[in-house]
């Protein structure tokens, strides 16, 4: 029998074939591949990554909804939505450079590690040239730095954290979707006209990153009119039951309760609160009053009755148009294409995914490539219409859009089911607008590209 | 004091549910040995008992009114639920208003035949096998009940409104003397704590009070022995595990409208439970009820901005924390008897 010896000079000799062999692959790739999964057939896929399950499912869902009429758009199907109306006009409704676009799903389960196992094999197996998606801050961070490390782009979806754009920004990142400081630029003289100058905040805030900045924002833009806070209570994000947190409110000094959470935490934490008679209450001599600094319609439909009265923001809402004219045209073509298709209005989760679809599509003709640094350089600092926003502007220093900001409230007597907001007023654009190093943005650097390959 | 009378209040109803599913795992455990971890997803069931039923009476008549346009412009479609049809819109919408309260005659044949089906075509096979594997198949059955659940009434929670004439809340100050509004209390979540009151009652009353009750005791203290005496056991025990579905699936129902139903909910609140049946004591009733309140009122407490101020995400780890350190000084639990999983 033959004894299997291994001597130093062996060991070195076979780690040398086999690290050689293993590299060949990687080797050929590279010079084969300018960037990551460049698209050589005659389709190219894009990554729808949103929550479909987990407490901002409803958003989720109704993005999918709009990602997936997006890509009928951009293929020719149906009646072409806001490609209609969109200021640029490359798009030609033959797919993105001649290439019918395809594309793959995934579930972040409104958990970044879900959300970047899911991106990852988007990339990795599916072949995914651009990752879109996401309705939490938390993961649109996390899902964000990992296709700036895996080189391809990554357009937030329902992402309204400062950090997105602020400390956690990548190059390879960018995004439609409004963000804390604007709410609170956007609602304090709101909340100062409705509510005046004279009072005490309760903030119960969700533990994460998008509940923080949500906080700061409001809390620092409503005490500079002369609101006081009294106490900030973080809640955790898995959180169904909120009556633990609700009870201490109504012990404490505070006559107006802010409310910082998103989707069905949202939808439990007001419910909680109209349970245990916030509204009706009188507090230092006024009406008490509940604040929600992030709105949606979805939200709203959840809430049922208990939203009726209450203030908050929105990025969007198909209701803008009609009400407000031309200058949100887009608006009305998107409410048609969707409701045609699915038999309601779409959500601002659904509005901002479909447009952040467009916007890469149209980004990609302007540049004639995929590398997503080309594509980087066509949408840094462009300025288009026609979105249902009115005039917006990609900003190159920190990639977040400027546009106008919708104030708006629950509905009374809403006329039908989807009746459930009225827009108060519409912010524009100089007013929310901030330096790229405000405070509440600091750190953190765009970086440069990455092609990945 | 005001503050501590309302956390006490408030953890008292979280406590309710906490010791309805507990007391539940325990007739199961004190019957069968089986360590139930499907137990989360009949209280879920139950929950959706309620759905489907609210469901059930809206199911609706449609007609087009051209008098107003939907928001594509088209004529406004108006539903009109069969029930008001038939009974008039007065009758008929209060029937639909309270499908909560008659969820709960909705509910107790459907749990009754879901806790059949569990024990006779399922669990049975387990009963001689170890723990380990009753874990497993039990959590396996709770991920497919979550999964059919989810299929058929999606991922998002579902709001399910009490009646509007036990919609509101109770000035409970002012009754004890307090300042107006300085200790409210949800109507709902009071008959909440009532139901679970009297359930919790009624199943004691039952194992107390009548001969099958007093047999099924015999038989969790000395299984063999009641066989012996030619006593079916199995078929008592057997019945008692539908019972224990029953009064998860009604705390499921009367929780609908405290927090929206969703596919999840039983996970949410099965660990939880499995940590209160420990505290109070495995196989012991009246162990799993106390400590279903007592770490109900106890997580209440740890969410007060007094005690996260301290010691920040206290009230996420409170009861574990406790569950350790009742183990660590009582390791049969609260009212636990001597030698069950000691």
């Amino acid at each position: 029998m033959n004894k299997l010896t291994i001597n130093r000079r062996g060991l070195i000799k076979s780690t040398a074939v086999v690290g050689a062999g293993l590299a060949m692959p990687h080797i050929f790739t590279r010079r084969a591949n300018a960037f990551t999964n460049e698209p050589t057939g005659s389709t190219v896929t894009l990554g729808f990554n949103v929550p479909q399950t987990g407490p901002y499912a409803d958003e989720g869902l109704d993005q999918l909804r709009a990602y997936q009429l997006a890509v009928e758009h951009l293929n020719g199907e149906g009646d072409g939505g806001m490609l209609n109306t969109f200021s640029s006009k490359a798009l030609s409704g033959n797919g993105i450079l001649g290439k019918k676009v395809a594309y793959v799903t995934g579930d972040t389960q409104t958990k970044s590690d879900a959300a970047r196992a899911s991106a990852r094999s988007m990339i990795e197996k599916d072949g995914a040239v651009m990752i879109t998606g996401g309705s939490s801050s938390g993961v649109a961070v996390a899902v964000q730095a990992l296709c700036q490390e895996a080189g391809v782009i990554f357009m937030a979806g329902l992402t309204h954290a400062n950090d997105t754009t602020g400390k956690d920004k990548k190059a390879n990142g960018f995004r439609h979707f409004f963000n804390s400081y604007m709410s609170g630029a956007a609602l304090a003289p709101v909340l100062e006209t409705a509510y005046g100058t004279d009072r005490n905040a309760y903030y119960l805030t969700a533990d994460y990153n998008w509940g923080y900045t949500t906080e700061q924002a409001i809390r620092e833009a409503t005490e500079a009119m002369g609101w006081n806070t009294v106490e900030t209570v973080l809640t955790p994000l898995a959180a169904t039951d909120f009556s633990s947190y609700i009870a201490p409110v109504l012990n404490s000094d505070a006559d107006v309760l802010v409310l910082v959470h998103y989707g069905g935490n949202m939808v439990n934490s007001l419910t909680n609160a109209v349970q245990f008679g916030l509204r009706e209450r009188q507090k230092n001599g006024k009406q008490f009053e509940i604040v929600v600094p992030l709105y949606s319609e979805l939200m709203a439909k959840g809430a049922g009755a208990n939203i009726k009265g209450i203030f908050g923001s929105q990025n969007w809402d198909w209701k803008l148009e009609n009400m407000l004219g031309d200058r949100y045209v887009g608006t009305n073509a998107f409410v048609r294409s969707f409701g045609e298709k699915y038999g309601f209005p779409p959500s601002q989760a659904a509005h901002t995914g479909y447009v952040q679809a467009i916007l890469y599509a149209d980004a990609v003709e302007r540049a004639g490539s995929f590398n997503p640094c080309a594509v980087a350089e066509a949408l840094e600092g462009f300025e288009f219409d026609g979105l249902g926003n009115g005039p917006t502007l990609y900003r190159a220093d920190d990639h977040q859009c400027f546009k106008d900001v919708v104030v708006v409230k629950g509905k009374e007597n809403p006329e039908d089911e989807f009746d459930l907001v009225e827009i108060v007023e519409v912010t524009p654009t100089e007013q929310v607008t901030y330096a790229p190093d405000h405070p509440q943005f600091a750190g953190g650097e765009l970086g440069s590209c990455n092609p990945g390959a | 004091m005001d503050a501590i009378i309302l956390q006490v209040l408030n953890g008292l109803d979280k406590g309710s549910a906490y010791a309805l599913i507990a007391l539940g795992l325990t007739l199961i455990f004190g019957t069968l040995g089986v360590v139930n971890f499907a137990h989360g997803a009949l209280f879920m069931l139950g929950a959706f008992c309620a759905v489907t039923l609210s469901r059930l009476l809206a199911i609706s008549h449609e007609t087009a009114d051209p008098t107003r346009t939907d928001f594509l412009g088209n004529p406004l479609k108006v539903q009109t639920p069969y029930v008001e049809e038939w009974f008039g819109p007065e009758i008929g919408g209060t029937i639909v208003e309270w499908s909560v309260p008659l969820g709960i005659l909705f509910a107790i044949p459907i749990m009754i035949a879901v806790g059949l089906a569990m024990e006779r075509g399922l669990i049975r096979y387990f009963y001689k096998r170890p723990h380990a594997d009753q874990i497993l198949v039990t959590f396996g059955l709770a991920i497919v009940l979550q999964e059919v659940i989810k299929y058929f009434f999606g991922a998002n929670p579902i709001p399910t409104p009490a009646p509007p004439a036990l919609v509101g809340s109770l000035d409970f100050g002012v009754m004890i003397g307090f300042d107006p509004g300085s200790i409210i209390y949800p109507y709902w979540r009071l008959i909440y704590f009532v139901f679970a009151a009297i359930l919790i009652a009624a199943v004691f009353a039952f194992l107390q009070f009548t001969t099958f009750g007093m047999v099924v005791r015999a038989g969790m203290a000395d299984r063999e022995t009641v066989g012996l005496l030619g006593i079916d056991i199995d078929k008592r025990f057997t019945i008692m595990f539908a019972i224990a579905a029953v009064v998860a699936g009604l705390a499921g129902v009367m929780y609908a409208p405290i927090n929206s139903p969703n596919y999840h909910m039983g996970m949410d609140f099965l660990v939880l439970s499995f940590v209160v049946v420990v505290v109070g004591g495995m196989g012991s009733l009246g162990g799993a009820v106390l400590a279903g309140f007592l770490l109900g009122v106890l997580e209440s407490f740890a969410s007060m901005p007094q005690v996260t101020n301290v010691v920040p995400g206290i009230n996420q780890i409170v009861i574990y924390l406790v569950a350790i350190i009742i183990l660590l000084t009582r390791p049969r639990g609260l009212l636990g008897r001597k030698g069950v999983m000691e």
